[in-house]
């Protein structure tokens, strides 16, 4: 357990996360609007989401799907029946005076996100729930020096709001747990989790207390649009929340806004200012009925998630547990991986992935779908070492000039001539050379001087062009030597 | 006969043996709505619209291709968004607002070749049951007590509607019934007023009022007529999520005449304390009529019938509360500047809505309020259920209810204007219909002693209007209403 030092002892941090996902959907979540980002402001608005008079909601069965398979990944459980609330507030992005959302019956209760820390070492944090709701508006304050522009694009989309059990001890977790939750919104693509575009959102309700004792009084940070900004908020906030306690202060339940500029949270409404949501079952809409056979056949043709697919890299692909949790972070590295591995060592296809292609990836700022590389070129590859066409050395090179110039392993081989010799007589020959021409190196090593073998090593590998097979060359020199 | 005074089924027989043109027809219609301007009936009138509608029909007629309403000349409540015609709800707030699409109700009757006179007035948002809540001023009853010239309410919240019906510039009538906008009004000016099941028509483009309750209904003279406009009315709408998947019958032919046989169940509770006595006599008549065409009367218990008023006024005004939250200013209607986004708000609502809607929108915010929920909205959801729960039980027994339409007859402008717990009262017979979500019926069944029409209601199982069709039919015969407004005199 990550503890906080204070002037009067440690102190324990208590962080629960407030995530909103928007749905992957071509269309609202009410609407037949469409939902692509980036549009012109006010062209993707239907009556329905400008709430004009006489427009009725009607529900996308597409989202239903989505939040449903989300509640499978996320282990929850899928409820039959939910129900759809009005929350009743005032705002110039909010058209109809109230947000549809789930309050009391929510379509997912309950499910549980293992984290992934440092060391190998994992928690289990709980999930209350997860819920359907709309989307606002944006009011664009920038636009003009003393009016506010609104823009209803993003009216009426549809977001999953996951929230999590107060079972966050720190800033790390609370980071682990938005990289898990969104690695498995990836992995179902019911989310794209765009922090950036603003597709998955935070807040973080955060108190402290001393190890053991009862609940602090939380504030809720609102606007953390990164999981770095996210862990630097909480970090931050907690900080504030110990001086202030131990300088005598009360800490207020309230909202605050995290500052990312200044690195700081500021009070944005407190408790006595928070809105009275009025929250009352939409009569517009008829309770959210699932047949349980739907449900079934979703949860059957769930992909398989991060957890059970590094499991399974651990037990039948030996790899370690480390290097199975960097691949399975991503789908499509861990496709790349299995495409990669099948048929191969699969050790050295995890080595080969994460460790060259990861190398060159990075430097070159690209993500694993825009590799230069297919998986079946690196396959193609580590097929040219096993078979003893190039060593693995000499593969190093042959590869970067794949990544580089998207040609293939064997025609750089070969244009190259970086074939590695595996005839023993020529391999023979050069140590033969090699002892011939330093008698009074050959003496100091047949003294005792074991170090020198690899001198000697070096020195056919000079004489082959760097091609000798490793392993025979190993064998013959040990041989003359010792002869 | 004067074409103005033909039912929709004559008319209909009248344009198809080609009679007169469905030209001549809504010309008549446009001269009434003219000369009867003095009732206020309508909050725009569309005379030209009309006559263009007219002549299509009269084309579809020569090809011996009319459909259903063909060249019959509506009042629609302006509580239905007409594509491009001003849509006010009679709010102020709803200023300059065409909307750029047209209600699924209203899109059905122009399908069937219907003609549309203009927007009919309303209480404010559908809230009231004497019309003179309207932005646009109060609606004039084209009748009056004998001896009396004063000016009496035509009832509401579709005042507009039933005045134009009754005062025959309109052959039939538009109108929503929320806790009785339909059956009141129609009780109040000797008309057929059909409230139907919950779900039977589409709310989709109705200005909402209580979203639970609101229904699309008629106001004819006849209750044939009702029948062909709920058929040309009805249907599931996919955009609309509370309505109904149901195949739509042919209502007309269910008025086969016959009711013998029929049970209809006359609830004790439904004689409520200070009812005059005539109309408590004009229910009893009601109960021979029926026994004589071969029904039989069974004593039902409606016991929670008390509760329906206040339950009725914690629903509505909660969801209107949340309904009117979107008349903020921002994007259509009436703005009033302010310095801030807040200022703007209030200074569009205040000058915007009027007393009564901010009286309801007050009450249903109250009572959705932390604290207050489930002392108020939740208990009355619950006595809600049980309110439905009462009637399916009584249905158990019987095929339909008859009740009165209303605790009295019309009243003149100015009475009961200044305690709303009184004006609250006119729905004590309907409320509780529109909170189970049954289709009802107000037949014109007779006259007050001052020579005010009074109606009778019939209550009918979920969706089973050709029952309360047939049951009202067979009313209308035995009461033979046939007076008319003195104004049309």
């Amino acid at each position: 357990m990550a503890l906080i030092e204070g002037k009067t002892g440690n102190w324990e941090v208590v962080i629960g996360l407030e995530v909103h996902a928007q749905v992957v959907s071509r269309s609202k979540l009410f609407s037949g609007a469409a939902t692509g980002f980036g549009a012109e402001p006010n062209s993707q608005v239907s009556p329905v989401d400008a709430a004009f008079p006489g427009m009725l909601p009607v529900i996308n069965r597409f989202c239903v799907e989505q939040a449903v398979k989300t509640g499978i990944g996320i282990e929850g459980k899928v409820n039959p029946t939910s129900v759809f609330d009005r929350k009743n507030y005032f705002y110039a992005d909010l058209p109809a005076g109230y947000q549809i959302s789930q309050f009391t019956r929510p379509i997912v209760s309950g499910g549980s996100i293992a984290l992934d820390l440092p060391e190998g070492r994992s928690r289990t944090i709980g999930v209350t729930r997860l819920h359907l709701e709309q989307d606002a508006g944006k009011s664009l304050h920038d636009q003009h020096p003393n009016l506010t522009y609104v823009d209803l694009n993003r009216a009426g989309t549809a977001l999953m709001e996951i929230v999590s059990e107060p079972e966050l001890r720190s800033a790390e977790e609370a980071g682990a747990y938005l990289r898990k939750l969104r690695t498995i919104l990836r992995y179902l693509g019911t989310c794209d989790g765009n922090m950036e575009e603003g597709s998955l959102r935070c807040d973080a309700n955060v108190s402290v207390r001393k190890p053991g004792a009862p609940l602090g009084t939380r504030c809720e940070i609102k606007n953390v649009n990164s999981i770095r900004f996210a862990m630097l908020a909480i970090d931050y906030e907690a900080r504030r929340q110990i001086d202030l306690i131990e300088e005598g202060g009360v800490v207020k339940q309230e909202t605050r806004l995290f500052d990312s500029a200044r690195g700081v949270t500021r009070p944005m409404r407190s408790k006595e200012q928070a809105h009275d949501y009025r929250y009352f079952p939409d009569p517009d809409l008829l309770p959210l009925v699932l047949d349980p056979a739907e449900i079934e056949r979703l949860r059957a043709a769930m992909p398989e998630l991060p957890d059970r697919k590094k499991e399974r890299f651990v037990q039948d692909y030996k790899l370690t547990p480390y290097d199975a949790g960097v691949l399975v972070s991503e789908r499509q590295t861990a496709d790349f991986f299995e495409r990669v591995a099948k048929g191969r060592d699969a050790r050295a296809a995890a080595n080969w992935v994460t460790g060259e292609l990861f190398g060159l990836l990075n430097k070159a700022g690209k993500g694993i779908e825009q590799s230069p590389v297919s998986a079946d070129a690196i396959g193609a590859l580590l097929d040219l070492i096993a078979d003893n066409t190039v060593s693995g050395r000499t593969a190093k090179d042959v590869f970067a000039e794949m990544f580089e110039t998207g040609k293939d392993a064997a025609a750089i081989v070969e244009a190259k001539g970086l074939r590695q010799v595996t005839d023993s007589g020529a391999i023979e020959a050069a140590v033969d050379r090699v002892i011939a021409e330093q008698p009074e190196k050959v003496a100091e090593f047949r003294a005792g001087k074991d170090k020198l073998f690899g001198y000697f090593v070096g020195q056919v590998m000079k004489a082959t062009g760097g091609k000798a097979n490793p392993g025979t060359l190993n064998e013959l020199l040990k041989k003359k030597l010792s002869g | 006969m004067e074409l103005c005074d033909l039912t929709i089924a004559q008319a209909r027989d009248g344009l198809g043996a080609r009679r007169f043109s469905a030209r001549e027809l809504t010309e008549a219609h446009v001269k009434a709505m003219e000369v009867a301007r003095g009732l206020n009936a309508f909050i725009t009138e569309t005379p030209e619209r009309a006559l263009i509608d007219a002549a299509r029909a009269d084309v579809r007629i020569a090809a011996g291709d009319a459909r259903a309403l063909e060249g019959i000349p509506l009042a629609i409540k302006d509580l239905f968004c007409t594509e491009g015609v001003l849509t006010t709800a009679a709010s102020h707030i709803l200023d300059g607002f065409k909307p750029p699409y047209e209600s699924t109700v209203t899109a059905k009757l122009w399908a069937q070749g219907a003609g549309m006179l203009g927007k009919a007035n309303l209480d404010e948002f559908a809230m009231g049951s004497s019309n003179i809540t309207s932005y646009y001023g109060a609606v004039r009853s084209p009748w009056r007590r004998r001896g009396d010239d004063r000016p009496l309410v035509p009832g509401g919240s579709s005042g507009g509607s039933a005045a134009a019906v009754a005062a025959r510039i309109a052959m039939a009538a538009l109108g929503t019934d929320t806790g009785g906008s339909i059956r009141q009004p129609a009780s109040f000016t000797g008309l057929v007023g059909m409230k139907p099941t919950y779900g039977r028509c589409s709310r989709w483009g109705i200005v909402a009022f209580a979203s639970s309750l609101d229904q699309a209904g008629s106001l004819t003279r006849t209750v044939r007529d009702s029948a062909i406009m709920l058929r040309a009315m009805s249907g599931h709408d996919p955009k609309d999520s509370t309505s109904a998947t149901l195949p739509v019958p042919d209502y007309e032919a269910a008025l086969t005449g016959n009711i013998r046989g029929l049970r209809f169940g006359v609830p004790k509770e439904y004689r409520v304390e200070g009812m005059p006595a005539e109309i408590e006599k004009l229910w009893q008549t009601g109960i021979e009529w029926l026994r004589a065409a071969g029904a039989e009367p069974v004593d039902i218990n409606l016991k929670l019938t008390k509760y329906a008023l206040p339950t009725y006024y914690i629903i509505a005004p909660a969801e209107a509360s949340s309904n009117l939250a979107r008349y903020d200013g921002v994007r259509f209607g009436l703005r009033v500047e302010g310095k801030s986004i807040e200022e703007m708000y209030e200074a569009t609502r205040a000058e915007g809505f009027g007393d009564e809607v901010k009286r309801r929108i007050l009450i249903g915010t109250y009572v959705l309020s932390a604290g207050y929920y489930d002392a108020y909205y939740l208990k009355a959801q619950r006595v809600r259920a049980l309110i439905a729960a009462d009637f399916k039980r009584a249905f158990e027994t019987v095929d339909v209810i008859l009740t009165p339409t209303a605790p009295n007859a019309a009243f003149a402008v100015g009475e009961k204007m200044d305690d709303p717990l009184a004006m609250y009262l006119n729905d004590v017979f309907t409320v509780p219909i529109s909170l189970a979500g049954l289709p009802a019926i107000s037949v014109p069944a007779g006259l007050s002693s001052e020579g005010l029409p009074l109606g009778l209601q019939v209550i009918g199982r979920a969706f089973d209007e050709e029952t309360v069709l047939r049951a009202a039919e067979s009313l209308e015969r035995a009461a033979n209403f046939t007076a008319r407004p003195p104004v049309l005199s």
